[in-house]
C-alpha cells in the first residue's frame, strides 16, 4: 500500500476509507458481479435444467440471427434520428434565456411515466386517433399507423429525446464561449465554426447521448409490443418472452449474455466516459 | 441574425409541441363523456370519479409511491456513501474501475437487469412481490445518485476538510457539518433522479414482480394491452399536474438557493452566464 505516498496532503486517514468502501462494494458484489455471473451461469443450462452448451449453438441459428442484426439496425435508427433531433435543440436550447427553465421543460414528459406516453401514442396513431385525422384533412386518407415501423421508430425516438439532449446540452454549456468567438473572429463561417470548434468539442455529449439511447433501444420491449403490435422483434423481446413466458431461462440467459457482449463493445467504441474525473 | 433566430424558435416549440402533444391528448380526452379516444362528445368529471373509486388503481398507486420513496432515500444513502468511497480511493486506476462496475447498471438494458435479478431472487429465495421489487429499484438507483454525487465531491476544494480537520474536527464532524453541507445539491439531486426513475421503471419491476404486487406502469402495461379506458388517461392527468408542481417547485426552491450561495461556489453555471 503506498500510503507513504505524500504527493496529496488531502488524503482522508484509511480507516475512515475502509469504513465507506464496504456497504458499497457489498452493493456492488451482489448487485453487479452476482447478476453477471448467474446469467452466464443460467447460459449453460437448458430447459430441463441439464448442463449444456446447446443454448449458444442455437443462438446462432439464422432465425436469431436474423433478429440480432434487425435489433442492431432499429437500435441505430433510433439512435440516428434522435441525435438529428436533440443536437440542433440542445444547441438552440442553451442559446434561450431561462435555459435552465427551458431546458427543464424539455426533460419535464421525461418524468412523466414511460407506459402513460406510450399509451397516448396508441391513441394519436389509431385509426381514429388524432394523426389519422390530419392525414384526412389534408387529403392523404387514412393510413394504417399503430403496429408499423414508422410508428415503433417514431415512438422510440420520442421516448428518447430527452436522454440525448440533455448531455448534449450540458456539454455545449461547457463550451467555452470565447472559442466560438475566436473562431468566429478569425474569419470562420457559422458551419465551419460549428463543424471545426463546436462539434468536435461537444463530441463527448454526443457519444454519451448515443450510449444512452443505443443501448436502451437495442433492448425495448414493452414499445414493441404495444406500438409495433409483435411485428418488431428485439434481443429485449426475445428475452422477455424466454424469462416470463416460455421459462427456458437458459435460452433468454444466452442472448442475454450476447446482449451484455454487444454493450461491452459499444461502451469501448464510444470511448470510456470520464465523467466524475478531470 | 434575428431571421435565423425565429427560426431556432420555431424548431423550438415544434420540439416542445410533439414533446408535450401525447400527454395533452391524453389529458383532453380524459373529460370526454364519450369513452373512447376520439370524437369528443361531452364534458365529463365522470373518469376522475372513476379512478376515485377504483380502490385496486389507488393500492397499487401507493405502491408505486411507496416504494419509489423508500428506493430513493435507501439508494440515496447508499450512493453518497459509495461516492465518498470511490473519491477517497486514491490510486487513479482503481478509481476508475470502480467507477466503470458502478456504471454497468446504468448503462445495462433494463431486460438484462430484471431477468438477471430475476435469478438471484430466485436464488437466494426472495420471495417475488414488494421486497423483490424494491432491492431492484435500490439497487439500479444506486448507482444514478454516485454519478449526481461524486462531481460535487470533486468540485470541493481538499484544504477545506484540513482545515476543518486542524481545527480540531472530527471524522463524523467533517462528514456532517463540512462535506455534506457541501454537496447538498448533488444529494437532491441524486434523489430527485433515484425517485423519477423508480417511479417510471417498468422492464425491471416486470421481470421481479410477483402475481400479488403490481406498480403503476405494470398495472397499465396489462390494461393498455386489453383496450383503452379512460380513467386511465384521468389519472395519468392528475399524475402530470402532480409531476409538474413537483418539478417546477424543486426548480424554483433550487434557484433560491443557489441564489444565495451562487457567491460561494462560483462554478461554472455562473461564470457562463456572467459571460452572455
Amino acid at each position: 500500500m503506498r500510503t507513504a505516498d505524500t504527493y496529496s496532503s488531502h488524503a482522508v486517514a484509511p480507516r475512515a476509507r475502509n469504513f465507506y468502501l464496504i456497504p458499497y462494494l457489498l452493493w456492488m458484489l451482489l448487485f453487479v458481479a452476482a447478476p453477471i455471473i448467474l446469467i452466464v451461469y443460467d447460459s449453460l443450462f437448458d430447459v430441463d435444467g441439464k448442463f449444456t452448451f446447446a443454448n449458444y449453438g442455437h443462438f446462432f441459428t439464422p432465425v436469431y440471427m436474423k433478429m440480432t442484426f434487425s435489433s442492431f439496425w432499429y437500435a441505430f435508427l433510433i439512435t440516428a434520428f434522435s441525435l438529428l433531433v436533440s443536437y440542433p435543440a440542445a444547441y438552440l436550447l442553451t442559446r434561450t434565456k431561462h435555459k435552465q427553465l427551458w431546458l427543464l421543460l424539455i426533460i419535464l414528459p421525461s418524468w412523466i411515466n414511460l407506459l402513460l406516453k406510450t399509451y397516448a401514442f396508441i391513441g394519436l396513431f389509431g385509426t381514429y386517433g388524432a394523426a389519422n385525422a390530419i392525414l384526412e384533412t389534408i387529403g392523404i386518407g387514412k393510413q394504417q399507423i399503430l403496429f408499423t415501423d414508422f410508428s415503433f421508430i417514431f415512438v422510440s425516438v420520442y421516448i428518447f429525446i430527452p436522454f440525448m439532449i440533455l448531455p448534449i446540452f450540458n456539454a455545449i454549456e461547457e463550451l467555452n464561449p470565447s472559442l466560438i468567438d475566436a473562431s468566429r473572429d478569425l474569419g470562420a463561417s457559422p458551419w465551419t465554426t460549428f463543424r471545426r470548434v463546436i462539434f468536435p468539442l461537444t463530441i463527448n455529449g454526443v457519444k454519451s447521448g448515443c450510449q444512452a439511447v443505443f443501448i436502451p433501444a437495442l433492448s425495448l420491449f414493452m414499445i414493441t409490443r404495444l406500438i409495433a403490435g409483435n411485428r418488431v422483434i428485439t434481443l429485449g423481446t426475445a428475452i422477455e418472452q424466454h424469462f416470463l413466458v416460455t421459462q427456458d431461462w437458459g435460452m433468454g440467459a444466452t442472448i442475454a449474455v450476447f446482449l451484455i457482449i454487444a454493450m461491452a463493445i459499444i461502451m469501448i467504441l464510444t470511448g470510456n466516459r470520464t465523467r466524475g474525473r478531470r | 441574425m434575428k431571421r435565423s433566430l425565429k427560426w431556432s424558435n420555431i424548431y423550438l416549440w415544434l420540439v416542445f409541441i410533439i414533446l408535450y402533444a401525447p400527454i395533452l391528448y391524453l389529458s383532453y380526452y380524459s373529460f370526454n363523456s364519450g369513452g373512447s379516444m376520439h370524437g369528443f362528445e361531452g364534458f365529463t368529471l365522470e373518469w376522475y370519479k372513476e379512478v376515485f373509486a377504483d380502490t385496486r388503481l389507488l393500492i397499487i398507486l401507493l405502491n408505486t409511491l411507496v416504494i419509489a420513496l423508500f428506493a430513493s432515500v435507501i439508494s440515496t444513502i447508499l450512493g453518497v456513501i459509495g461516492a465518498i468511497a470511490i473519491h477517497h480511493v486514491r490510486k487513479r486506476s482503481n478509481q476508475s474501475t470502480l467507477l466503470s462496475l458502478n456504471n454497468v447498471l446504468i448503462v445495462s438494458p433494463d431486460v438484462i437487469i430484471g431477468a438477471s435479478f430475476l435469478i438471484l431472487f430466485t436464488m437466494i429465495g426472495i420471495k417475488l412481490g414488494f421486497a423483490s421489487v424494491l432491492i431492484s429499484h435500490i439497487a439500479f438507483s444506486v448507482p444514478i445518485v454516485v454519478i449526481m454525487v461524486l462531481p460535487r465531491l470533486e468540485e470541493m476544494s481538499p484544504t477545506l476538510l484540513d482545515a476543518a480537520r486542524d481545527l480540531g474536527a472530527t471524522e463524523w464532524d467533517v462528514l456532517t457539518k463540512v462535506m455534506l453541507p457541501f454537496i447538498k445539491s448533488g444529494i437532491f439531486a441524486g434523489f430527485f433522479m433515484a425517485l423519477t426513475y423508480s417511479l417510471d421503471d417498468f422492464a425491471v419491476t416486470f421481470f421481479v414482480t410477483g402475481n400479488g404486487f403490481t406498480t403503476l406502469s405494470v398495472e397499465i402495461y396489462s390494461r393498455a394491452r386489453q383496450g383503452v379506458s379512460l380513467s386511465i388517461n384521468a389519472l395519468s392527468t392528475l399524475i402530470f399536474v402532480f409531476t409538474m408542481l413537483l418539478v417546477v417547485g424543486y426548480y424554483f426552491l433550487n434557484r433560491r438557493s443557489r441564489g444565495q450561495v451562487s457567491g460561494r461556489t462560483g462554478s461554472g453555471k455562473e461564470w457562463g452566464l456572467a459571460n452572455k
